[in-house]
C-alpha cells in the first residue's frame, strides 16, 4: 500500500520534473532565428559558449584533481618552499596568457569581426525603410518607402502607412486585480492592438528614434536591438525569412511602464503583405474623410473612451483619478473643465487643447501619436466623463486647426 | 613625549568611552569596524529590498507592489549594494588590516579617515529617505531609473533622483577621502625593508583600487552634477533639445562604472592568494606576475567603458575597439587564476571556512568572467545586453566575486580581529547554503536572459514563469542564510574559543606577529622585515 503510493508519488514528481524539459525545450537557448542577423549571433553564442565551456572544464578538473589529491588529511605534503626564478614564472605565467591571446583574438575576433560588420551594414541591399518611435509606453511605426532596389523588386510601397502600437492585455489584468489569462493568439503582456507587418524576405532598413526619454526596440528572434534616443535617429535592420508572428518587449529602462510596451510583428508572405498595404491605405483614406466631418458628441464619447483607455488610463487611471503626485487626477482638474478656445477660436496656453497637443514634463506631446479624430474624441471624453462634465465638444476639424 | 608614556600608551588606552569613542576615533581598528558593521547592516537593507522584488517576481502579475515602487527598489538596492555594502567592506578590510600587514602604527591620516567614514551614513539616509517622505506624501518615493541615472528618464524623475545624487557625492567624497589616505600610507608607512615589491597582495590590490577612485569619482560627480543642472537649473548637457546628447551621460556614467567594478574586486583579488598561501602551508605563486596583472586590469579597466552600451548605436570603428579592449582584460584574467591554482597545487589543503568561501569563489568567479567574455562580442550582446543574462553576469561578478570574496575575509581575519574563534560548523554551513542558492537563484537567469526576458519588469510573460519561481525560492533561502553569518559574527565577537596570534597554522605576514585581538595601538615599535 505505501510502496504503491510511494511509486506514485515518485511518479508524479518524475513527470513534474520532467514535463518542463519537455516542453519547453527552446528555452535553454536563443528561440529559433528567423533573420540572418539572428542566425548569426546564435552560431557565434553556440561557439563562445562552447569555448568558455571548455576552459571552464578544463581549469575545474586540474583544481578538482588538486583538492582532492594535495589536501592535508590525506597526509599530502606541500612542496618545498622554493620560489621559481623569474625566468621560470614568466614562462609558466606566459602560457595561460598566449592561450586566451589566441582564443580571444582569434577563434573568437575573427568571427565576432564579420558579425558586427554586418549587423551594422543597414543600407546596402536595404528595400524599404521604416521609422519606429518609442513613446512612454507605446510604440509607433511609420513605413518611409520602398528603396529603388525595393521598387525594383516589386516590393508593394507602404509609404503614408503609420499607427501607434499599444498592449492588448486588459488593464484589469496588468494591474493584477484579475489573474493573467493567457492564450496561443494573445499571449499575457505580449500582445498589442495594432502589429507591425513586414513583408518576408525584405531587408528592412530601421530608423529609431524616441519622443521622450530612451527606449529599446528588441524582437529576440529577430538578433536586433538598438536604442531609441530623443532627438537622435539610430539605425538598425532587420530581414525576415519565415512567415510568423514574432514578439519582443522594450528593453531599455523607461518608467513605470518598461514592462508594458511590447513589441509584435506579423511577417507575412509578399501577396498578402500587398494586401495589407491595400487595406490599411483605405482606412487612412476613411480616416482623413472623417476628420473633415461634424462628430455627435455620443460618437465622440464613444472612441474618447476607446483612446483614453489605451492611452491615458496607465497614468490618469481608468477613473480619472490619476496617481498624485506624479501624475494629477484628470477629475475636476482645472485643465480638464477651464475653457479651451478664445473668441478667435485659437486654443489658450496651458487649456485641454495644449496639454494634450503639446504635453508638458511626464506628460507626452499627443499630437505625434493620435490624429486628428482621435485627441478630439479622448478631450470630449476627460471633459464629459470620469466625474466631469464641462458639456462641451471638441471637434477634430478643431484639432486640424489647432496643429497648424 | 618621554619613552615612558610610550611604553605606558599601550595598555592605558586613554580615549572616550560609550558613543563619544566611536564618533571622535581616529583609530584604524574602530573605524574599521565601523566600516565593516556599517556595511553588514547596509548589506541586509540591501538585500531585503531585493527579495522584496524577488517576491513580486515569484509568479507572473502584480501582486505585492506597483510598478513605481518596484523601479525604486532596483535601483536603491544597487547603489546600496555597490556603495553602502561592498566598497565599506573592502574599505573596512583597508583600514583595519593596511597598517596591520605593513608594520604601521596607523593609517596616515586619521582624522581625514574619521571623516570619511561618517560621511557614508548620512548618505545611506539620503539614498533611503524619499521612502520615508513617499509615506508622509512628501515627494513619490526614491529613485526609479535604476542605479544607472539614464537621462531623459532621471531627468523626468522626482525628488529621489535628486536625493541620490547628492547621497552619490557623499560616497563619492568619502570614497576618495578613504583613496588619499591608504595610498599616503602606502607610500609612507610601511616598515623598514619593505619594499613596494614585498607588500600583500591585499595591500597591491588596494593601492591600484585608490587610484583608480580618485580618476574616475570626479568623473562621476561631474556627471551627476550635470544631471542635477539639467533638472533643475535650465542647462541641457543631456538634452537634444538644447544642444545635449542622452548617450553622453553614459559615457560619463561608464568611465566610472566600469573601473567601479575593478575598483570593488581588487580589493578582494587581493585577499584569495593570502587566504589560498594560508590554507595550502605554501607560498602564493607569482607574486610578481599578480602584482602586474593588477596594474594591467587597472589599466585596461579605463578604457573600455562603452561595452555597456554597445546597442547604443555607435559607429563601427569603436564597437569594434571596445570589443577587442574588453575581450584584452581576460589575458591578466587568465594569469591571475593561474597563480591562485598554482598556489594550491601540490600544497597541503586543508578547508576551514575561509578555504571553502576562496574555492568556492573562484570557481563562481570563473563563471562570472568567462559570461563577460562572450558578453564582449558586440553581436551577441545585442541580444545578452539588457536580459537577465546580463544580471546573472554581473552577479556572479558581484555577488560571488564580490560578496563572497569579503566574507572569505571575514571568516579569515574575525578571529585576529576578536580573539576568538568562530563557529566553523556554521561557517560551512553558511558557505554551502550561500553556494548552493546562490547558483540557484542566477543559473535560472541565464536562461531567463536567453529567452528573451528583459531586466527591469515588474511583470513578465508567462514562458518565464517557471524560471522566475526557482529563482525567487532560491534567493529567499540565499537571503535567510545570510543571517547564519551575522549571527556568527556578533557570537564570534562577544566570545568563544581563544585564537592564538597565529589563528592559521600556515598563515604568514605581520598582521599574524601581533596578539589576537592586537592592542589599540599597534606597532609602537617598528618592527623590520628582512
Amino acid at each position: 500500500m505505501l510502496k504503491q503510493a510511494m511509486k506514485k508519488i515518485g511518479f508524479g514528481l518524475f513527470l513534474l520534473l520532467t514535463a518542463p524539459l519537455a516542453l519547453a525545450e527552446y528555452r535553454w537557448n536563443f528561440p529559433e532565428p528567423v533573420t540572418p542577423m539572428a542566425l548569426d549571433t546564435l552560431h557565434v553564442h553556440n561557439k563562445f559558449m562552447l569555448i568558455v565551456a571548455v576552459i571552464f572544464v578544463v581549469v575545474l578538473a586540474i583544481m578538482i584533481y588538486s583538492l582532492i589529491k594535495h589536501r592535508k588529511s590525506i597526509g599530502h605534503q606541500a612542496v618545498a618552499d622554493k620560489a621559481p626564478s623569474t625566468a621560470t614564472e614568466i614562462f609558466w605565467t606566459l602560457i595561460p596568457f598566449v592561450i586566451l591571446l589566441v582564443i580571444d583574438f582569434v577563434i573568437m575576433g575573427i568571427p565576432a569581426y564579420h558579425s558586427v560588420v554586418m549587423m551594422e551594414d543597414t543600407r546596402n541591399e536595404s528595400d524599404m525603410v521604416l521609422k519606429v518611435t518609442g513613446s512612454q509606453w507605446r510604440w509607433q511605426y511609420e513605413y518611409m518607402g520602398n528603396t529603388d532596389k525595393g521598387s525594383q523588386d516589386g516590393l508593394v510601397d507602404a509609404k503614408g502607412i503609420k499607427f501607434v502600437s499599444n498592449l492588448s492585455t486588459p488593464q484589469n489584468q496588468v494591474d493584477g486585480t484579475t489573474p493573467p489569462v493567457d492564450t496561443p493568439d494573445s499571449p499575457y503582456l505580449l500582445d498589442v492592438d495594432n502589429r507591425l507587418v513586414l513583408p518576408v524576405g525584405a531587408k528592412v532598413r530601421i530608423l529609431m528614434t524616441s519622443t521622450d526619454v530612451l527606449h529599446n526596440w528588441w524582437v529576440p528572434q529577430f538578433g536586433s536591438s538598438r536604442l531609441a534616443v530623443p532627438g537622435f535617429i539610430r539605425e538598425t535592420w532587420v530581414q525576415v525569412d519565415k512567415a510568423g508572428t514574432y514578439r519582443g518587449q522594450c528593453k531599455e529602462l523607461c518608467g513605470k511602464g518598461h514592462g508594458y510596451m511590447p513589441v509584435v510583428v506579423d511577417a507575412l508572405p509578399k501577396e498578402e503583405y500587398a494586401a495589407w498595404v491595400a487595406l490599411k491605405k483605405n482606412e487612412i483614406n476613411e480616416q482623413a474623410a472623417g476628420a473633415d466631418k461634424e462628430w455627435t458628441k455620443d460618437e465622440l464619447m464613444e472612441q474618447g473612451k476607446v483612446v483614453y483607455e489605451k492611452n491615458c488610463a496607465v497614468c490618469h487611471m481608468a477613473s480619472g483619478a490619476g496617481l498624485p503626485p506624479a501624475f494629477p487626477a484628470l477629475t475636476g482638474s482645472k485643465i480638464t473643465t477651464s475653457q479651451i478656445f478664445d473668441a478667435d477660436g485659437k486654443y489658450l496656453p496651458d487649456s485641454h487643447m495644449d496639454r494634450v497637443l503639446n504635453g508638458v514634463r511626464v506628460m507626452p506631446a499627443w499630437k505625434a501619436l493620435l490624429n486628428d479624430t482621435e485627441i478630439a474624441a479622448v478631450i470630449t471624453y476627460e471633459r464629459n466623463a470620469l466625474g466631469n462634465s464641462v458639456g462641451d465638444v471638441v471637434q477634430p476639424a478643431q484639432v486640424k486647426a489647432a496643429r497648424q | 613625549m618621554s619613552t615612558t608614556t610610550v611604553a605606558h600608551h599601550d595598555e592605558h588606552t586613554d580615549h572616550p568611552t560609550g558613543i563619544m569613542r566611536w564618533l571622535t576615533t581616529t583609530n584604524h581598528k574602530d573605524i574599521g569596524t565601523m566600516y565593516l558593521t556599517f556595511s553588514l547592516i547596509m548589506f541586509l537593507v540591501g538585500g531585503s529590498m531585493i527579495l522584496g522584488i524577488r517576491a513580486e517576481l515569484f509568479q507572473p502579475g502584480l501582486q505585492l507592489m506597483n510598478p513605481d515602487f518596484f523601479n525604486q527598489l532596483i535601483g536603491v538596492h544597487a547603489l546600496i549594494m555597490i556603495f553602502a555594502a561592498l566598497m565599506p567592506a573592502a574599505t573596512g578590510f583597508a583600514n583595519w588590516m593596511i597598517p596591520l600587514q605593513i608594520g604601521a602604527p596607523d593609517m596616515a591620516l586619521p582624522r581625514l579617515n574619521n571623516w570619511g567614514f561618517w560621511l557614508l551614513p548620512p548618505s545611506a539616509i539620503l539614498l533611503t529617505l524619499p521612502f520615508a517622505l513617499a509615506l508622509f506624501g512628501i515627494g513619490d518615493g526614491a529613485l526609479a531609473t535604476g542605479w544607472t541615472f539614464y537621462p531623459p528618464l532621471s531627468i523626468q524623475g522626482g525628488i529621489g533622483v535628486d536625493f541620490a545624487i547628492f547621497a552619490v557625492h557623499l560616497l563619492g567624497i568619502s570614497s576618495v577621502l578613504g583613496s588619499i589616505n591608504i595610498i599616503v600610507t602606502l607610500f609612507n608607512m610601511r616598515a623598514p625593508g619593505m619594499t613596494f615589491m614585498k607588500m600583500p597582495m591585499f595591500a597591491w590590490g588596494w593601492l591600484i583600487t585608490a587610484f583608480l577612485l580618485i580618476a574616475t569619482i570626479p568623473v562621476l560627480a561631474g556627471a551627476v552634477t550635470m544631471l542635477l543642472t539639467d533638472r533643475h537649473f535650465g542647462t541641457h548637457f543631456f538634452d537634444a533639445a538644447g544642444g545635449g546628447d542622452p548617450i553622453m551621460f553614459q559615457h560619463l556614467f561608464w568611465f566610472f562604472g566600469h573601473p567601479e567594478v575593478y575598483i570593488l574586486l581588487l580589493p578582494v583579488w587581493g585577499f584569495i592568494p593570502q587566504i589560498l598561501q594560508t590554507f595550502s602551508r605554501k607560498p602564493m605563486y607569482g607574486y610578481k606576475a599578480q602584482v602586474y596583472s593588477f596594474w594591467a586590469i587597472g589599466a585596461l579597466s579605463v578604457v573600455v567603458w562603452a561595452h555597456h552600451f554597445f546597442t547604443a548605436g555607435l559607429p563601427v570603428p569603436a564597437l569594434l575597439y571596445f570589443m577587442y579592449s574588453t575581450m584584452a582584460i581576460s589575458l591578466p584574467l587568465a594569469v591571475l587564476f593561474f597563480c591562485w591554482i598554482k598556489t594550491m597545487w601540490r600544497g597541503s589543503m586543508s578547508f576551514e571556512t575561509p578555504m571553502l568561501f576562496t574555492v568556492g569563489w573562484i570557481i563562481l568567479f570563473g563563471i562570472g568572467g568567462l559570461t563577460g567574455l562572450v558578453l564582449a562580442d558586440v553581436a551577441a550582446d545585442a541580444q545578452y545586453h539588457n536580459s537577465y543574462f546580463v544580471v546573472a553576469h554581473f552577479h556572479y561578478t558581484l555577488f560571488a566575486g564580490g560578496i563572497m570574496g569579503i566574507m572569505a575575509g571575514v571568516y579569515y581575519w574575525l578571529p585576529k580581529m576578536t580573539g576568538h574563534m568562530y563557529n566553523e560548523k556554521l561557517g560551512q554551513l553558511h558557505f554551502w547554503l550561500t553556494a548552493i542558492s546562490f547558483n540557484l537563484t542566477f543559473i535560472p537567469q541565464f536562461f531567463l536572459g536567453l529567452a528573451g526576458m528583459p531586466r527591469r519588469i515588474p511583470d513578465y510573460a508567462l514562458q518565464f514563469a517557471e524560471f522566475n519561481m526557482i529563482s525567487s525560492i532560491a534567493a529567499f533561502v540565499l537571503g535567510l542564510s545570510q543571517l547564519i553569518f551575522v549571527y556568527n559574527i556578533i557570537s564570534t565577537v562577544r566570545g568563544g574559543k581563544k585564537a592564538t596570534d597565529q589563528v592559521w597554522e600556515g598563515a604568514e605576514g605581520l598582521e599574524w606577529t601581533l596578539s589576537s585581538p592586537p592592542p589599540y595601538h599597534s606597532f609602537s615599535e617598528q618592527p623590520t622585515v628582512k
